[in-house]
């Protein structure tokens, strides 16, 4: 009985301790001191670091005691590598936290960002353990809808409650279109369990029909074209820290899920999938481009790039096989640091000043050399310049597409990176290069979204020259 | 009494589905596109019981997954219509075509 119990506890251990982040903190909240006139007493400094503190040991603790084995009639999976998956996206978590200080500060709802972003973590986390659709479905639905009401965060702004309106009828929309392929799928097999899928495919016309709409639904998550329309208008309305948020670590935990639903539940309809896919990462990568080349927002055009990043993603998975899989987690690290590291700079920026537009940032390596560059690094990174790891991310995820023999779809893809140097380049060009009478002022970064940004630099790039990382991830899949 | 085949009820199902989706796509009032997509929803719960009752009556499967379906539905709508109210309080309009703000 007690062996149970410590099984039970261990294998369940990610989503119990994230649990107790958020219980702890809950009962901060209740015995926390305030003013009058209900703001805290001390700018929400000491919320702030406890919260960073408790993510910090959360990650920390994601390294030990990872065991194997199944819970609830074997609808709950614990390996190795979800584990190992659901610490990148505790690290991502802790990474957007840290960012998110200058923006918090002086936020009267501190204690609900966090109850509603660790909300969403635990969702995400019960989704990548899943075997079960059901248990699928209740992760994806807890990682969507608190999202909804974070991008809704800034009550006062109008473009935020726009945001979050899309947000919400779009995700409601894909989760529809999501359960009637489910409940098709129910009445094709009678069973719903990912152990038990692959042996009841039959590749029959109304099977084909539900994993279109499965995959459909997947792509309005991961924003790929033509699933996306929602995507730079959320991505422009919501608070930044929430933006990036989105843009990385709810992506990314759905693209683990997608990888692992695909690759051994569907494996069976290989073929098919393979071909949707094929077509949603040309359609993702172009319109990505094109749209980001027009834009003038930053936070807008990394929406866009953020799009055309799954279109490379989607290649790697094209793959359908082990290399695949390991290219798809690997580049999910490396966007992760790349991508908070752009979007941590502007986050401190757009909290500070205000400024989101590529003009605005005209003359900034005058007045603050250190974001620049980290601004810098991680635009290269993302365009996938060596040395940086988004070198060796694309390299891989393009390599992974190549195994399966389909080259034209490497040649685009390959001609799509050179398209996303441009805007890239651009924003390095307006920071680096062009004058500009009013620069943003001198920014003095708090120690948090400073080791925030640290950690990304460092990560962007030892992520590509420790070889080891990769083979790692290798291995893990190998353990399977 | 002869029972009901299993078609018609797809049927119903299936045409709940597409009118959602219809109403979801059409109507520019936000409060309607939520009520489209309940439609939605709601035909994925006949899915998921006929198909218990009909083919699989043995486990309970699709029943579950009802109740869950939904529980989730309400959550959903909650946190929607809170968005919504707060969109109103700016817009003075629960019209999409107003909340046009985000274009370039």
């Amino acid at each position: 009985m007690t062996d149970q119990l410590i099984d039970f506890f261990l294998l369940m251990k990610s989503e119990l301790l994230l649990l107790a982040v958020i219980f702890i903190m809950l009962f901060m909240n209740i015995t926390a001191k305030e003013n009058a006139d209900g703001t805290p007493v001390d700018n929400n400094h000491s919320i702030l670091v406890t919260a960073n503190i408790l993510l910090l040991l959360n990650f920390l603790a994601g390294f030990f005691m990872n065991t194997s084995g199944n819970l609830f009639g074997d609808s709950f999976t614990s390996t190795e590598l979800t584990a190992f998956q659901k610490n990148i996206l505790n690290l991502g978590t802790l990474l957007v936290s840290l960012q998110s200080y200058t923006w918090l500060k002086t936020h009267k709802h501190v204690m609900e960002f966090y109850m509603l972003l660790l909300a969403t973590l635990l969702g995400m986390f019960l989704m990548i353990s899943s075997q079960h659709m059901l248990l699928f479905y209740l992760g994806l639905e807890l990682s969507t809808i608190p999202l909804a009401a974070l991008v809704n965060f800034d009550l006062e702004k109008k473009k935020s409650a726009e945001a979050a309106m899309k947000m919400i009828m779009m995700s409601a929309f894909s989760s529809a279109l999501l359960l009637f392929g489910i409940s098709l799928f129910y009445g094709t097999m009678g069973t719903l369990h990912f152990q038990e899928i692959p042996a009841a495919l039959n590749g029959s016309d109304l099977q084909l029909y539900c994993l279109i709409l499965l995959i459909a639904a997947f792509g309005f998550k991961i924003s790929a074209v033509p699933f996306h329309f929602w995507t730079a208008d959320v991505y422009e309305g919501a608070p930044v820290p929430v933006t990036s948020y989105l843009s990385v670590i709810s992506k990314g935990s759905i693209l683990f899920v997608m990888t692992t639903v695909l690759y051994n539940v569907f494996a069976g309809m290989g073929v098919e999938w393979y071909l949707i896919i094929c077509v949603l990462a040309v359609a993702t990568m172009i319109t990505g481009n094109i749209f980001a080349v027009r834009q003038q927002n930053l936070k807008r055009l990394l929406a866009f790039s953020s799009i055309a990043q799954v279109g490379f993603i989607l290649v790697g998975m094209s793959g359908q096989n082990t290399e695949g899989a390991v290219s798809v987690t690997y580049f999910i690290i490396i966007y992760i640091f790349s991508n908070l590291a752009a979007l941590g700079v502007i986050s401190v920026v757009s909290a500070l000043t205000g400024k989101e537009k590529i003009s605005d940032y005209k003359g900034f390596y005058k007045t603050n050399p250190m974001l620049s560059w980290i601004l810098a690094i991680a635009l290269f990174s993302l365009a996938g310049i060596p040395p940086t790891s988004g070198f060796f991310g694309k390299f891989f995820l393009l390599l992974a597409g190549a195994g399966n023999g389909n080259y034209t779809l490497v040649i685009i893809a390959a001609l799509n990176m050179i398209v996303s140097l441009y805007y890239y380049l651009k924003i390095v060009k307006a920071v680096f290069m062009d004058a500009n009478e009013e620069p943003i002022p001198t920014i003095n970064l708090a120690f948090f979204p400073k080791a925030g940004l640290l950690i990304c630099l460092i990560g962007i790039i030892v992520t590509g020259l420790a070889s080891g990382s990769y083979n790692y991830i290798q291995e893990l899949f190998a353990s399977l | 009494m002869t029972e009901i085949p299993i078609s018609h009820m797809l049927f119903v199902s299936t045409a709940l589905f597409f009118i959602g989706m219809y109403g979801f796509f059409t109507r520019r009032n936000m409060i309607t596109m939520l009520m489209a997509i309940e439609l939605m929803l709601n035909s994925v719960n006949i899915n998921f019981v006929i198909f218990n009752k009909y083919l699989y009556p043995e486990k309970m499967d699709g029943i579950f997954f009802t109740i869950f379906v939904i529980t989730i539905a309400a959550a959903e709508a909650a946190v929607a219509i809170a968005i919504i109210i707060n969109l109103y309080r700016s817009h003075q309009s629960i019209d999409v075509e107003e909340a046009d703000n985000l274009k370039n």
